[in-house]
């Protein structure tokens, strides 16, 4: 069992036709993920890798069910991508694209309110759930059906933790990368939410970094409603304020986002906070026995 | 991206915003012609990228241009919190009744652009927010629809202006709004926003931070570009593509991956030394960007050690490992490195390092510990 992606999963993906878009579907397939159609507006009627292309998401829906979207498109393109995506009815969408300039992100993020769709991202690694798809760009190998759940606002820190988790033999049920910019589709609250509710996680994972108040938010949250045990680990206790660390949200601005006050939250409310990106395996190991 | 005060002010009166009549000069000489030019008191003020500037002595009041030209003198090539003041604004001076806050910033909780306001201006709104949060009123402004005449009007009346202040006020509020639109900016700002002694409402300062990742569409504002924002070395990474951020210390980093860069700079500081820098490479990490990457970490004298850490997903272990030994055929150094290269093709990428005799180590902890006693001049 697994959260938001697994075997009923029926993905399109946005930008197929692109040279990331479709080395990543490469990789997709070969894990096992059941890719259904691509969409490059003007190359409908194409072929690639064996899955049929569509000019719009709309025929991807109506023609082959898709039920989930990856989208690869340029920044410039992508709040469109996303849009589109929602119209045409996809559940849910993980948007892969970095620097997307902050008020589309808005527009799209008030738009989506309106429609029933979830976007992952953007800027994000995308997720997996072990054994089961891998909607996103992340090195599968590093991963091991298993109970624990992981999520993140940063890509390659969260594959340090994987890799750490499965050299302990730590399975993961779904491992999510929210995104690393200050509007994203879906939060750390969002996802605690879904692995409270999914039996087969047992043990939650969160992996922050310095900008913003979503990490407190998440401790309250935590504190409130969740049953299963809690395991962070926040980047970015040496960032200076006023700078932007690679991600447009990590960044310290008058004061508020450091690490500090986020691992004060977090371990206010019994979260165990890890110093090093490894030791987060092991306390999860100490804690799941 | 900033803006100097005198760009923002400029670009707010492009959208209805009254602002006072004033020019820029780089010479004293230049500041006593704007002081004769506008007549009467004036205020110089310096134009640099940080804040604080008035309690620097940055900004100063000149009863008469041969003021001006003095005061002028005293602040051009001053510096301020490290930075040199080339610029200042000769802006008419205001008769100043009261003083309002007016910005906006995105708030990320609720994805939508937000007012922040309050009738306790002319000092920094952190302060307020910290000693009177009460007296900061927040309007939430839909993205779709933009700004509505009721919205300004309200703002106005919780601000406690009255009478024909609140015709002017809701010009000016919708004015920032749609700059703030319009420019991508991520903060557009009146601090202090003026009642003056005839009972009109002027922008005496302004500010304005515009979104990085929208410059793309407003090449206008990009030409606005001051150098003096960022260090010479940052203004390079850039250019190259690449994410970087100078710091105090001695081991220079080089990441993938700007979370796993910023945990690499908390591990170095963890086993007792200072990183030189934040710089995140990106995917790929092909011979060309790590030879850029590497010009630029060891262009800082203080730099002692250099520690590589990759985690391969899509990128690949020989490919990066090539491309440090490549890198360093360009860039000749004495300084010590050590290289930590995991996930795809790991053990090809560390053979090629071992036949060059380049240091590699298997853990990120192991690594981070071999650089900072290779900074400390201990054998690793």
């Amino acid at each position: 069992m697994s959260i938001l992606v697994g075997k009923d999963t029926r993905l399109v993906v946005q930008g197929i036709t692109g040279r990331e878009g479709n080395f990543h579907t490469q990789q997709m397939i070969e894990y096992g993920t059941n890719v259904v159609a691509g969409v490059t507006p003007g190359k409908g009627g194409e072929w690639t890798l064996g899955v049929p292309v569509f000019d719009t998401v709309k025929e991807a829906v109506e023609t082959q069910g898709a039920n989930t979207s990856i989208i690869y498109v340029p920044a410039r393109f992508a709040a469109d991508a996303i849009m589109e995506a929602a119209d045409a009815g996809i559940e849910l969408i993980v948007c892969i694209t970095e620097g997307i300039p902050v008020l589309d992100m808005a527009r799209v993020r008030t738009f989506l309110d309106q429609k029933d769709a979830r976007l992952i991202g953007p800027n994000c690694p995308g997720l997996i759930s072990p054994g089961e798809a891998k909607v996103g760009i992340m090195p599968a190998h590093i991963h091991k059906p298993g109970k624990v759940g992981l999520v993140s606002r940063s890509g390659t820190l969260t594959y340090e933790v994987v890799q750490a988790l499965t050299d302990l033999d730590l399975g993961q049920s779904t491992a999510i990368g929210i995104g690393g910019d200050p509007i994203i589709g879906t939060n750390f609250i969002d996802v605690l939410k879904l692995f409270e509710a999914d039996p087969d996680t047992e043990h939650v994972v969160l992996i922050g970094e310095i900008g913003g108040t979503a990490e407190q938010k998440a401790a309250e949250y935590i504190a409130k409603h969740m049953s299963k045990p809690v395991t962070s680990f926040i980047a970015g206790r040496t960032a200076p304020p006023g700078k932007r660390m690679g991600h447009a949200g990590a960044i310290i601005q008058g004061g508020e986002g450091t690490a500090a006050e986020k691992i004060a939250a977090l371990e206010a409310v019994g979260v165990k906070v890890a110093t090093l990106p490894t030791e987060v395996a092991e306390l999860v190991k100490a804690s799941m026995g | 991206m900033k803006l100097h005060e005198y760009q923002s002010k400029r670009i707010f009166a492009q959208y209805g915003v009254p602002i006072p009549n004033g020019e820029v000069a780089t010479t004293p000489a230049e500041a006593k012609a704007i002081a004769e030019k506008l007549g009467g008191r004036v205020v110089v003020k310096s134009q640099v990228l940080v804040g604080g500037r008035g309690k620097a002595g940055g900004v100063k009041l000149a009863n008469n241009p041969a003021e001006a030209e003095a005061v002028a003198q005293k602040i051009l090539g001053m510096d301020i919190k490290g930075l040199t003041v080339e610029k200042v604004l000769v802006d008419e001076a205001a008769d100043i009744k009261q003083e309002i806050y007016l910005g906006i910033v995105i708030d990320r909780a609720i994805h939508k652009p937000v007012f922040i306001a309050s009738s306790e201006g002319g000092v920094e709104i952190e302060i307020v927010a910290k000693e009177n949060p009460d007296a900061i009123i927040h309007l939430p402004i839909d993205p779709l629809l933009g700004m509505q005449d009721f919205q300004a009007r309200n703002l106005a009346f919780d601000l406690g202006l009255r009478g024909k202040l609140i015709n002017q006020f809701v010009k000016i509020a919708k004015g920032l709004y749609q700059a703030f639109i319009n420019s991508d900016a991520s903060l557009a700002e009146i601090n202090p926003l003026v009642v003056t002694g005839e009972g009109k409402l002027l922008a005496v300062d302004g500010k304005m931070l515009l979104d990085d990742n929208a410059l793309y569409r407003h090449p206008d504002l990009e030409a606005m570009r001051d150098r003096q924002e960022e260090d010479e070395s940052e203004r390079i990474a850039r250019e190259a593509g690449l994410s970087f951020v100078k710091l105090d210390g001695e081991i220079g980093c080089m990441v993938n991956g700007a979370g796993l860069a910023m945990a690499t700079m908390d591990i170095v500081k963890h086993y007792g030394a200072e990183p030189a820098n934040f710089l995140d490479i990106g995917g790929g990490a092909k011979a060309e960007k790590v030879a850029t990457a590497l010009r630029i970490i060891l262009a800082d004298p203080k730099v002692k050690a250099v520690l590589f850490n990759i985690f391969g997903g899509i990128t690949r272990g020989d490919e990066v490992a090539n491309g440090i030994l490549q890198a360093l055929e360009e860039v000749k150094t004495d300084i010590p490195m050590v290289a930590r290269l995991v996930g795809t093709n790991e053990a090809e990428g560390r053979a090629i390092l071992q036949a060059a005799n380049f240091p590699s180590a298997s853990s990120l902890g192991e690594a981070a510990q071999m650089a900072v006693a290779m900074a400390k001049g201990e054998q690793a």
